[in-house]
């Protein structure tokens, strides 16, 4: 019963993402435009392209994650359903990861699929390609787990937006700079095992802690 | 009414206000005095340094403020902390004051140090590990201080800045090692507490003297804004009714 409310809160927000498909793509387009604006603005020179690029890509996945935070639990706030959720005697730490699992699926898993094409476009090795989606699968959900407190700390302030940005972006920047780090050491020849091992280590990190501070600020911005 | 002094007399807003008017005046002289006599140390009579010339006396600012950048942040989320937890209220108000000093230091330490790279190093700023996590605290402080601005209720406010200064401080270290892994250039700690300094006994004085200055300032200026921010909050108290009465008085 009580792990059941996580899948039922990540079912729920996945099922009333289907309804509104179009919105839910948002995130995924906005990161294929972003990172399309680099070639033109730095030019098409491909061995600065091959240089940038897991900076670039690694950039605007933040970015494109942190997009779509201030809607996490918005809607649920208005309606009173997340007051609801909040009084019921369920856990809140589980109701808290359900809904970033939804964030990752809704953002993470497109964003992944996503970062291969815009490695061919900046012209990528193959091998490198692979060790940038591997880290962004150990890292997206750390993303999603750190914007998921920045979300519920900023719940209903009239500034919501760009707030998160700025609470959230500081605390990712090791995410980023493992992330990015492991495509690097793959094009200088050497292992990236410790930096995707690093970026686990913060999955596992943040797994266990970003749940509870979630579910602490909820309580601090609804009661 | 008994006039001992328990553990939390202080913590009471009324008291708090008083004890602080008192020592007020003397925190400033300590910091104006320490401060005068430290610059005049570091300015006048330390040596030039062999390699870096006069270039080097900007460290008297510049090693303190870093210093206190980083200890105020701890301090901020301690008392934060302390005021979530435990409903202090006192507490709360001590680390919304806290915030805006603190980030005037971290600011004063990048721009110290970006003052003091362009003659040694070449660079006004350089994406150095060190440079890197002061400037992310300063991105700390700034969220921090916007999170608690942005919230109206107050009660909200000190818990919601209480929960972000928590996970900061969880962060600090994580952020700091990683961009040092991720390149560093900043020359290695100069003073620690167990090695021998490695600088003249004058440049350390003056530096101490400093650290004192800038600790007589911190308490001065943060216990100020508390008290203005006690005065807020309190204004339905019959305390502050009573002195604000009295203050009108003394003014006809």
């Amino acid at each position: 019963m009580s792990a059941g409310v996580f899948m039922l809160v990540a079912g729920r927000d996945l099922k009333l993402a289907g309804r509104r498909r179009f919105e839910a793509l948002l995130p995924v387009v906005f990161f294929i435009v972003a990172a399309s604006l680099f070639p033109l603005g730095v030019g098409p020179e491909p061995q600065i392209l091959r240089q940038i690029a897991p900076g670039v890509v690694w950039v605007c996945a933040l970015l494109a994650a942190m997009l779509s935070l201030n809607t996490l639990f918005a809607s649920d706030h208005q309606d009173g359903s997340l007051e609801q959720m909040l009084l019921s005697r369920h856990s809140t730490v589980l109701i808290a990861a359900g809904k970033a699992l939804a964030h990752w699926v809704l953002t993470g898993l497109p964003l992944i699929l996503a970062a291969p094409v815009l490695g061919v476009l900046f012209d990528m090795r193959s091998d490198a390609i692979l060790i940038m989606v591997a880290g962004l699968i150990l890292g997206t959900p750390v993303l999603s787990l750190l914007g998921s407190i920045g979300a519920a700390l900023t719940l209903g302030l009239r500034s919501g937006g760009v707030l998160i940005l700025l609470l959230v972006l500081p605390l990712s920047i090791p995410v980023l700079i493992f992330g990015a780090g492991a495509v690097g050491m793959v094009d200088s020849g050497l292992s990236p095992a410790g930096h995707l091992s690093l970026l686990g280590a913060l999955l596992l990190l943040s797994l266990v802690a970003a749940p509870p501070a979630a579910a602490a600020a909820l309580r601090i911005s609804v009661s | 009414m008994s006039r001992s002094i328990r553990l939390f007399t202080f913590a009471a807003p009324s008291r708090f206000y008083w004890l602080t008017g008192k020592l007020l005046p003397w925190l400033w002289a300590t910091a104006a005095l320490s401060a005068i006599a430290g610059l005049y140390m570091g300015f006048f009579v330390a040596p030039t340094d062999a390699t870096q010339g006069d270039a080097y006396r900007i460290i008297f600012v510049h090693v303190p403020a870093a210093w206190m950048s980083m200890l105020l942040y701890l301090v901020m989320a301690g008392w934060a902390v302390f005021g979530w937890a435990a409903n202090a209220r006192l507490a709360s108000m001590v680390a919304r004051a806290l915030a805006p000093t603190g980030a005037m230091f971290t600011f004063l330490a990048l721009w110290t140090g970006a003052l003091w790279g362009k003659p040694t190093w070449g660079t006004w700023w350089v994406w150095d590990a060190r440079l890197t996590s002061e400037l992310i605290l300063l991105f700390l402080y700034l969220g921090y201080m916007a999170l608690v601005e942005s919230i109206d209720d107050v009660r909200r406010a000190d818990h919601a800045g209480a929960l972000l200064a928590l996970i900061g401080a969880i962060n600090v270290p994580v952020i700091y090692f990683s961009v040092k892994w991720w390149n560093t250039l900043h020359q290695g700690a100069t003073i620690s507490m167990t090695a021998a300094p490695k600088m003249a006994a004058t440049m350390l004085n003056a530096m101490l003297l400093m650290t004192v200055a800038f600790w007589a300032y911190s308490f001065a200026v943060v216990f100020m804004r508390t008290r203005a921010i006690v005065l807020e909050r309190e204004r339905q108290a019959q305390w502050v009714i009573d002195m604000a009465l009295k203050a009108q008085e003394a003014s006809k």
